[in-house]
């Protein structure tokens, strides 16, 4: 009854879903009424567990499921990794803050019987792909500005329900673990002569809102679900642990081909400003047609709640924002509904810090928080992914390329509407 | 109305017409019929005795006679209460078929109706009020108008020189002039801590801030107390014009007061009160012509008893969850929003106008040398005049119980006096002369508190007496701190344990010692003074909590688990009536022969007790 989970999502996240509840001896933490807490305005950030000391708030766990379908020889079970959990799953294992950890993450995962090994990063390729050119289109066509991402499922939720009548705001695109779980289950099934219905999809993720994006209604091409599980940064470790590996003592291994290929914007997706950064390189030379040569957009990087730049694209100047944290981000949607907002284009990522300290990475005490900058450490480990590839730039991934020229066609056009895009919802009755 | 002048024409012309209201020898034809509409003789019919009698006086055609609706009088005990005026003849227990008769004899021909005169303590039947024991030990100051006026006419209250001392204040005297004035009365806040009242004032002037506000804590929650009740109910703008006085020290123009719902007659008066205020300009813009403002506004509260704690009550004006602030910041830095706030209680409010207009030296020269003025008390339990009453401070125990209290009923023997309420502690016999003020409660491990005082007779177990507080404080914790969320709960399993017979030495060790941790370790009052009923009862009363752990004995058979009763042989008469009357059949004997109790049969109701005539079971 420390009430730090009630600090956290009414004071940083300012949502307030979760609260003290009863009267004395009988008092406890919950939502209005005690209601679901998917009956509330919760946005599934995940943020109260990652403040609470005591470890009484957790995750739905789906670790049993996973083992289920590992086990099953009928199921071919393929899992991808988002970019934000091999700079934290060491730290489970002991490791520092901020230490790359793909190599043995990718073992491990082996080690545990996944069938393939993916990676995410490639779907966050197709992200970028989707999505710059979507901007680029509704730039160009001064439609619905400042377009916003939807990478986020929790900051999508919270849109869905605080405003629901500028959900035209958000990108049509799915999150890339989404995209990326579509492609396996349709062009890497084709290809492979895999019946979809037997492949099991498992996305490792830092975040708890994945977990209920995965089982949004819209999340299926034609009766097959995207994505059939998720799991957080954590439950892995507790996965590997169960199995006894020792991981520190892993070889490194490199992810499954073809679909391990990553550039290094995808890489930075789950930092603050990451999305925003890799959008702008791809962006860039869609409108100028020209190669852009200096790739950092440091303006969008660091801390700050709200970053606003603006950034010169050919002759034309581009007002962009980046929000983290979703009492940033009703600041950022509260300028879009009056109409203040001059920005073209949105980020946001609902936990401060973005992916790196979502709420599913591995939980640091107060004492840490507050001496170590972790979200530093975890983004510097990301930023330097990206400076270590070759490719930088999500459209010159080849093997998107390929994808695309192959099965998809254009970006934005029919089939990848069909496999990479998605709608949104108005949930108003759960508006405060 | 806008001019000090207006008031006070309405004063002046007001007093003549009600000089027979104090004046007994006053020179008039009228006659004022005074009903009591407080909580208590409301709920035994006094609204329609006040109907009954208007109806009536209409029927008679009787044009002198008025009838008059009244806050408490304060011997609830003997409700519903009619006085006549002038004569302040006294009427008690007065039936709504009795009204006929009152008219009748009393105003028509003359003549007291000697049935309805209020017994005193001796038995002897008493026709004025100011003759009953039960008011002469007594000083009323901020009971005052309570009983006097209407407390639903703003006029009557001027007519008492109500608002003469805002007036006075707005006029003559300075921000600094005021608190000086009620800094030298001695006066302390009157919710239970006693901190000097002069001094908060001073403190929420001198704090930084635009915009600051004044808060009546009316929030009476003390199991049996109803002063704040009373004074609110009988005299409300007494505390109207106390807020406003304060809101002019220190610089504010908003005030709430913030009332339990559970108060509906107090919440209805305060309503019209502050109606009437409004309309006669006394509250809102530019009162009395200068450049002061001042509103009030009523927040009720939802029943939680924690939000007589000023942090809790704030939180819950302020719409939230009713729990305690950490304290420091005070409210008088950042209170209300952020603000500096003063809050005082409504009894601290209710002596505000009188020290204007007597002054400082006239207050300070009632009480003890560090309590100064009067302490109302809601006096109930075992006493024979269960009421309010209003003494100087530094009157005895004794004298509050047996003088005015009229000591204890059945000729039963006193045990112990409970002040404060759950946050206080109980005060055995060898205490009673103990003069009753802030300090010396304090030194016998009690407390003034808000001011219920429940007295107890020799039939009362004082480790059932502890149980009991300790459950009100555990279903009225709030739940923030851990002391007092678990260790309440922890201390009352004890007590539970105890009384059932499961009890040991070791858990009264353990229930001390807990007792002590949570009093230190609690973050409100609430916490911080749950544990007082333990703590000053195993003083007093350790050996009663010994019996019940080792002996397994409860000498007053209230812990029905370790009750025994048994008939001695020798005193038994053979009589046959506790036979009679057991609903168990569980006494045993024919004819002639000793009656005894079959253990297994009896279920401890005590009947049998009760009913002998030769006192032979116990």
């Amino acid at each position: 009854m420390c009430r730090r989970c009630v600090a956290t999502c009414k004071n940083v996240q300012n949502i307030g879903a979760i609260d003290c509840i009863e009267r004395g001896f009988d008092s406890c933490i919950s939502t209005t009424y005690d209601h679901s807490l998917n009956d509330v305005n919760c946005t599934f950030c995940g943020q109260c567990i990652e403040s609470c000391p005591t470890g009484a708030l957790h995750e739905k766990e789906n670790i049993n499921d996973v083992w289920a379908k590992l086990k099953d020889p009928d199921y071919f079970v393929v899992v991808q990794t988002a970019p934000s959990v091999r700079v934290a799953l060491g730290e489970e294992f002991g490791m520092e803050i901020g230490t790359n950890v793909t190599g043995k993450m990718v073992s491990a995962l082996k080690n545990l019987g996944f069938d393939k090994v993916f990676d995410t990063n490639t779907g966050a390729d197709f992200t970028i792909m989707e999505e710059a050119t979507e901007f680029v289109k509704r730039f160009k066509e001064n439609d619905n500005l400042p377009m916003t991402t939807s990478c986020c499922p929790g900051w999508v939720r919270f849109a869905e329900m605080e405003y629901p009548e500028n959900l035209s705001h958000l990108s049509s695109c799915k999150s890339p673990h989404q995209m990326f779980g579509a492609i396996i289950k349709s062009y890497y099934a084709e290809k492979n002569n895999i019946d979809p219905n037997k492949i099991y999809a498992v996305s490792v993720m830092p975040c708890i809102a994945k977990k209920y994006e995965a089982k949004r209604d819209e999340m299926e091409v034609n009766g097959i679900r995207d994505v059939d599980a998720v799991i957080t940064t954590r439950e892995l470790a507790r996965m590997i642990k169960q199995a006894n590996i020792e991981f520190d003592k892993l070889e490194d291994d490199t992810f499954d081909n073809p679909m391990g290929e990553a550039t290094g914007a995808a890489a930075i997706f789950g930092v603050t400003g990451g999305v925003m950064e890799a959008a702008l390189r791809t962006a860039y030379e869609l409108i100028t047609g020209e190669e852009l040569k200096k790739l950092e957009f440091e303006s969008v990087r660091g801390t700050k709640g709200i970053k606003k730049a603006s950034v010169q694209i050919g002759d034309k100047e581009i007002k962009v924002a980046v929000a983290h944290g979703l009492s940033n981000a009703r600041k950022i949607m509260e300028e879009i509904k009056n109409g203040t907002a001059d920005y073209s284009f949105v980020e946001v990522m609902a936990c401060p810090g973005g992916c790196i300290m979502g709420g599913g990475q591995p939980i640091k005490n107060s004492k840490t928080r507050m001496t170590v900058d972790v979200a530093g450490k975890r983004a510097e480990a990301m930023y330097s992914i990206d400076e270590r590839s070759t490719i930088r730039k999500s459209h010159e991934n080849p093997i998107l390329k390929e994808i695309y020229k192959e099965y998809i066609g254009n970006p934005g056009e029919h089939k990848a509407h069909e496999l990479l895009h998605t709608h949104y919802n108005e949930m108003e009755e759960y508006r405060i | 109305m806008k001019t000090i002048e207006e008031l006070n024409k309405i004063r002046v012309e007001k007093r003549v017409e009600l000089d027979l209201r104090k004046n007994t020898n006053a020179d008039t034809r009228e006659k004022h019929i005074l009903v009591c509409n407080g909580t208590g003789c409301t709920s035994s019919k006094s609204p329609l005795i006040l109907e009954n009698f208007k109806k009536i006086i209409k029927e008679k055609g009787l044009t002198n006679v008025r009838v008059i609706k009244t806050g408490c009088f304060g011997l609830c005990a003997k409700g519903p209460i009619v006085i006549i005026r002038p004569e302040d003849t006294f009427y008690a227990m007065v039936k709504p078929e009795d009204c006929e008769e009152i008219i009748e004899s009393h105003i028509i021909q003359g003549k007291v109706v000697e049935r309805l005169l209020c017994k005193d303590i001796d038995g002897t039947k008493v026709t004025k009020l100011d003759d009953l024991t039960f008011y002469k030990k007594q000083k009323r100051i901020a009971l005052k108008n309570c009983g006097v006026i209407n407390p639903e006419d703003i006029d009557e209250y001027i007519a008492f020189d109500g608002y003469r001392a805002l007036a006075r204040v707005l006029i003559e005297m300075s921000q600094d002039e005021v608190i000086e004035t009620i800094d030298k009365s001695g006066l302390r806040g009157r919710g239970g801590a006693g901190f000097p009242t002069g001094k908060k004032w001073k403190l929420t002037k001198e704090a930084k801030g635009e915009t600051k506000y004044v808060v009546c804590n009316a929030d009476e929650g003390d199991p049996g107390a109803f002063m704040d009740r009373s004074i609110l109910e009988g005299d409300p703008h007494s505390v109207l014009e106390a807020m406003e006085i304060a809101g002019f020290a220190i610089g504010a123009n908003k005030g709430y007061i913030y009332v339990r719902a559970e108060y509906p007659i107090a919440v209805q008066r305060l309503k019209i009160a502050i109606e009437q205020a409004r309309k006669y300009g006394i509250l809102g813009k530019n009162i009395f012509g200068t450049s002061f403002d001042f509103d009030i506004e009523i927040r009720l509260g939802a029943g939680a008893f924690v939000c007589g704690e000023e942090t809790a009550l704030l939180e819950s004006i302020e719409g939230r969850r009713g729990q305690p602030r950490v304290k420091p910041p005070y409210p008088a830095e950042s209170g209300l929003w952020g603000c500096p706030t003063l809050i005082n209680n409504v009894e601290t409010y209710s002596n505000i106008a009188q020290i204007i207009l007597k002054g400082a030296e006239w207050y300070s020269s009632i009480g003890t040398a560090t309590s100064k003025g009067t302490k109302v008390f809601a006096l109930g339990g075992n006493v024979n005049n269960v009421g309010l009453v209003e003494v100087p401070m530094g009157t005895t125990l004794r004298e509050i119980v047996y003088d005015i209290g009229g000591g204890i009923p059945n000729g039963r023997d006193f045990k112990a006096a409970q002040t404060g309420g759950p946050s206080g502690g109980c005060i055995p016999k060898e205490h009673l002369d103990t003069p009753i003020d802030y300090e010396s409660l304090k030194e016998i491990g009690s407390m003034m508190g808000s001011g219920g005082l429940i007295v107890m007779d020799d039939t009362k177990c004082m480790v059932c007496l502890a149980k009991f507080y300790l459950e009100f404080t555990v279903s009225e914790s709030c739940g923030k701190c851990t002391p007092c969320r678990i260790g309440t709960k922890r201390m009352l399993e004890i007590l539970e344990k105890l009384c059932s017979g499961e009890g040991t030495e070791y858990d009264i060790y353990r229930l001390e010692k807990l007792a002590v941790n949570i009093k230190k370790a609690s973050i409100c009052g609430l916490g911080q003074s749950a544990p007082n009923p333990v703590i000053s009862t195993l003083k007093y009363f350790r050996e009663e909590f010994r019996q019940h752990a080792i002996e397994k004995e409860c000498k007053t058979m209230e812990c029905k688990a370790l009750a025994k009763i048994e008939i001695n042989e020798e005193k038994c008469k053979a009589c046959g009536l506790c036979q009679k009357n057991c609903p168990t059949n569980a006494i045993e004997g024919e004819g002639r022969e000793k009656r005894h109790i079959n253990q297994d049969k009896c279920i401890k109701c005590t009947t049998c007790i009760r009913s002998c005539p030769f006192q032979a079971i116990g």
